[in-house]
């Protein structure tokens, strides 16, 4: 009878603490994921200068990964995030939009210009160094990778999403590339109004 | 006389719009066994020297065949390329031994799958333009296209 009740007790404090232990992690993913992607930079800009992410405070903003080489993914992002930015309105007017290349080997700055400029002019293009990019994959969980191609020249795989970052500088989600329009723009008046 | 005139230029650009538009609405090219429906491809960033290129191919034979390279008149190179999202990862792959048409089925090239990569694009190719190509099929040999160009965006694979 004894062993039985020690065997209850067991099983109680068991899953008790199994229950304590899951809902912790449950509350540190939740919070985990809103501190943990993004970071600071500084990086070169295609205007000219350099944009420091401690100048984004108080302003919403995006982040895009990718590079001018880019046959769907890129400029379908971009063309796509011109005509919600047109949609917007007013509520976009201090919205900024990063396109970083992923790429910097080809991309130089005036390539950069070049191309942004058949876009929405709050899209800003950056170009980071070899090591920068590194830094901000890490810091953004990006992925990316030279894909060599037969022509002896290479393309690029990389991660598609917008990463949306609010007034507060904290991450708040992703525009999935395979996402209905409606959806990102949902989420862009979401951060927008917030 | 001056709104005339704008209201004649309008006619005119509309007319040419509809004509444009019946043009590319009658776009399938037979070549042999093989239907190739509507190739098209998309206004790129005026700096861009990619572009891509789609259409959607039936073979009506009884005999495999495969589509193993491709040409075109506004670029340097075309490659035939592969493109899967991976989560959120866009993965490139080019595909060194070309796309296998199977007999009596229909393959379909469009955007974030199978596509032909215009690598080396001299002009940039603007929306209501087109420009011709080749396509080589290991049986059926050479056939000459002509692709349609969509908005930056756009999408004409739903098109006949």
């Amino acid at each position: 009878m004894r062993i039985v009740a020690a065997a209850a007790l067991a099983i109680v404090l068991v899953t008790g603490a199994a229950a304590w232990y899951g809902a912790s992690l449950i509350a540190n993913r939740g919070t985990g994921s809103v501190f943990d992607i993004g970071g600071p930079f500084v990086l070169a800009s295609a205007r000219g200068g350099t944009v420091d992410s401690k100048s984004l405070a108080g302003k919403p903003y995006a982040v895009f990964f990718g590079f001018t080489h880019c046959p769907e993914v890129c400029p379908t992002t971009l063309y796509d995030m011109s005509n919600s930015l047109a949609g917007l309105g007013d509520a976009a007017k201090d919205f900024r939009v990063f396109f970083i290349t992923v790429d910097p080997a080809r991309d130089t700055l005036a390539a950069m210009k070049d191309y942004v400029s058949n876009f929405d002019p709050r899209i800003e293009a950056l170009v980071p160094s070899e090591d920068q990019l590194k830094q901000l994959a890490s810091d953004f969980r990006v992925y990316y990778a030279k894909v060599p191609t037969s022509d002896g020249s290479y393309t690029m795989d990389h991660t598609a999403s917008v990463f949306l970052f609010g007034r507060d500088g904290r991450f708040a989600g992703t525009l999935a590339y395979d996402e209905p329009a409606a959806t990102k723009q949902a989420k862009l008046k979401r951060l927008l109004g917030g | 006389m001056k709104l005339i005139n704008q209201i004649a230029f309008a006619s005119a650009l509309t007319l040419a719009s509809i004509i444009g538009m019946a043009a590319g609405d009658a776009h399938e090219i037979k070549f042999g066994t093989l239907v190739i429906h509507h190739p098209w491809s998309r206004q790129a960033p005026g700096s861009a020297d990619v572009a891509a290129g789609f259409m959607i191919i039936t073979n009506n034979g009884k005999q495999d065949d495969r589509l193993v390279k491709a040409t075109a008149e506004i670029s340097t190179g075309a490659q035939i390329h592969d493109m899967k999202m991976v989560g959120d990862v866009m993965k490139m792959s080019e595909l060194p031994d070309g796309i296998v048409i199977p007999a009596g089925a229909t393959v379909k090239l469009v955007p974030k799958s199978l596509h032909i990569m215009f690598t080396g694009v001299k002009d940039a190719i603007a929306e209501g333009e087109e420009f011709s190509g080749t396509l080589t099929f290991e049986k059926a040999g050479t056939v000459t296209v002509d692709y349609e160009v969509a908005a930056p965006g756009g999408d004409m694979s739903g098109m006949d």
